[in-house]
């Protein structure tokens, strides 16, 4: 589904008329470094994006996402490598880049003292719409983005989910050919969270390249069609969000004893329900084992240590969580590194 | 990277459902074509300058409490001066105090509007308005000159509300209105000068807060070593000579010759070349802070 509905936006954007630059991918970066002082914040980073798709960019705190799109959107200059996006240098021709590119979101705030309406109108002329095609746009984005009751309120008294909207609508004004999202939903409650969700769903319909960064494996399983996985300034994975989970570990079924007696017998138990290795942790008296079949899992789970007479205080089954994936990957992109070296 | 195939979770499938949002309408679609002549480049430049003087203006009429504060600062100088300490402050050639005081309050205004430039410069930075701003298709140096044409503008109207309680402490200009408007250029050429020293210490500090922590031990040296209270010729000899040299001193004694205000600096090179002075001093100030502030500016990302 995804895939056609990226051919069909590779259609629309055609008629326009526009040379579209770059070929098949709006991004392409390779070998990207970019030091603040002795830190690598991006140390190597190679990231193609397809024309027309939307691309999770996702990985912890610190990990060099946000780097990442300041030197996409030409706020930062890159130290060594090469960046391309919509076929232009990112080094050399940043004007013509900023031409095609909108950014939105943790670090491309609003201007708080002026109003919803008022930042609009003013973004529209940066944009160069004139005086009434600004305001007429504001009004439009104000409509669709449903600020128009707070249209005259400081933008600095919106809650945080008309903020972001706001925000979104700003880097909309004109639509562009790549879209940032930086975090585009982090602190929000999960109300606004679908609502920002939503319009970045109904975005993708215009035949924008979207970029998302996020730490949130459901927020990029959600939106994204391709995802990489960023860990200190590299991409350690890349995939469909279904390949990622995949590689990531399977979902894991968890137990939790009453008494710490119980831990050897039960750790056997999970054993052979699951046919695999059982984590057990001792202080918190859990135990926990991958498992492919949830469902059959919990259940031959739960009667088989209710036969075996072992208390519980909790049972469940879980995802793999990012923490769980990031040490997955980063430790199998450590191997692969020492393997090259030895090869070498 | 191979084949993009694998179809996606179904619930992205196109849901609109959250808040009525609708797909955006037919809208222009970037690239924008960014200019190419110089002449172009200069009205592109000139244009976005402007859309943001008008930015900082609203900012004016949507906080005017800020500006109130500004105004009434120099006015509590005027009475508190004039009339508290007025009476034992010596002028030099025995005119009245009050006639002395304020073009030096003038001059002192201009300083301490740099506070308010450099705080407003580290607001927006610290905001990510300059980020958003930099990542479009916007005249790199339009943030900073639409600040100091807005701070000039706002000079204007402190300029315009001084005169006013000048006139009415008593204070006037004698020497005809063509030297009074002189007096008051080169008050806001001391005031541009200011403002991009302002926008510098704006970009270069961490965050707005640093600014009202520095600004005042920055700011005062320079108003109390100068003409603006005091004349030089009062002060001990190389403090005299230290305050004759400040360029605020430069454009207070030069505005009082202008205004024929009482205080005509005394016989040093200094004293005599005032006028010289009063533009000298601003534009070497400028020819040093603006294209620092420009290049800090340009890697403000790195």
């Amino acid at each position: 589904m995804s895939g056609m509905r990226a051919s069909v936006s590779a259609e629309r954007r055609q008629p326009a008329g526009e040379v579209t630059a770059g070929g098949r991918y709006t991004i392409r970066a390779e070998g990207v470094r970019k030091l603040y002082g002795r830190f690598a914040a991006l140390d190597g980073l190679d990231l193609t994006v397809e024309r027309g798709t939307v691309h999770g960019l996702l990985g912890p705190n610190g990990a060099g996402k946000t780097t990442a799109v300041r030197v996409l959107t030409t706020l930062s200059r890159a130290d060594a490598g090469r960046a391309e996006v919509c076929g232009l240098d990112v080094r050399a021709e940043p004007e013509k880049v900023r031409a095609r590119i909108g950014l939105t979101g943790q670090y491309a705030a609003v201007d708080e003292t002026l109003s919803g309406r008022q930042n609009l109108v003013l973004f529209g002329r940066l944009f160069k719409l004139g005086r009434r095609g600004a305001a007429r746009r504001a009004e439009e984005l104000l409509e669709q983005f449903g600020l128009t009751e707070a249209a005259d309120r400081s933008a600095g008294q919106y809650s945080g989910g008309m903020r972001r909207r706001l925000d979104l609508a700003a880097g909309l004004v004109l639509t562009p050919e790549l879209l940032f999202l930086d975090e585009p939903t982090t602190g929000l409650d999960p109300r606004s969270r679908n609502q920002v969700w939503a319009t970045i769903r109904s975005l993708v319909g215009l035949g924008t390249t979207v970029l998302l960064t996020t730490q949130y494996l459901e927020e990029a399983d959600q939106l994204a069609d391709r995802i990489s996985v960023l860990n200190r300034g590299r991409v350690v994975s890349e995939g469909t969000p279904d390949q990622l989970k995949s590689v990531m570990g399977a979902d894991r079924v968890e137990v939790v004893l009453r008494d710490t007696d119980d831990l050897d017998r039960a750790a056997s138990i999970v054993r052979a329900v699951t046919g695999g290795p059982a984590e057990v942790d001792t202080d918190t008296r859990r135990i926990s084992a991958p498992t492919v079949d949830r469902v059959s899992a919990l259940t031959g789970l739960a009667r088989a240590l209710h036969d075996a007479h072992v208390a519980l205080t909790d049972i469940g089954t879980r995802g793999p969580t990012l923490d769980e994936a990031f040490l997955h990957l980063t430790a199998e992109h450590g191997d692969a590194t020492r393997t090259t070296t030895e090869a070498a | 990277m191979t084949t993009h195939s694998s179809p996606g979770p179904v619930q992205r499938a196109g849901r609109a459902d959250d808040a009525g949002l609708r797909p955006p309408a037919a809208v222009p679609v970037l690239p924008l074509r960014p200019p190419t002549t110089p002449l172009a480049r200069l009205r592109w430049a000139a244009g976005d300058g402007w859309t943001l003087t008008r930015r900082n203006m609203t900012h004016v009429v949507r906080a005017p409490e800020e500006i109130a504060l500004y105004f009434s600062l120099p006015i509590v100088f005027v009475l508190v001066f004039g009339y508290v300490f007025g009476g034992g402050m010596a002028v030099p050639d025995g005119g009245g105090y009050r006639e002395f005081l304020v073009p030096g309050v003038f001059v002192m205004t201009m300083l301490y509007g740099m506070g308010a430039t450099a705080t407003a410069v580290a607001t927006d930075v610290g905001r990510g308005v300059v980020d958003r701003f930099r990542a479009m298709p916007v005249a790199r140096s339009a943030l900073l000159t639409g600040r100091s044409a807005a701070d000039l503008l706002r000079a204007l109207l402190e300029t315009t509300a001084l005169v006013a309680t000048g006139l009415l402490v008593g204070w006037g200009w004698h020497r005809g209105v063509g030297n009074a408007l002189l007096a008051l250029s080169l008050v806001l050429l001391l005031r541009v000068a200011i403002t991009w020293v302002g926008i510098w210490i704006g970009l270069v500090v961490p965050n707005p807060d640093t600014v009202g922590v520095i600004i005042f031990p920055l700011a005062f040296p320079f108003t109390a070593i100068s003409n603006v209270f005091v004349a030089p010729e009062l002060m001990p000899g190389w403090l005299g000579a230290v305050s004759e040299w400040n360029p605020l001193s430069a454009t207070a004694a030069a505005i009082r010759e202008l205004f024929g205000n009482p205080g005509v600096a005394g016989d040093s090179w200094a004293g005599e070349h005032a006028l010289l002075l009063a533009v000298a001093w601003p534009v070497l100030i400028i020819a040093v802070f603006a294209p620092l502030a420009v290049r800090r500016y340009q890697r403000a990302g790195d």
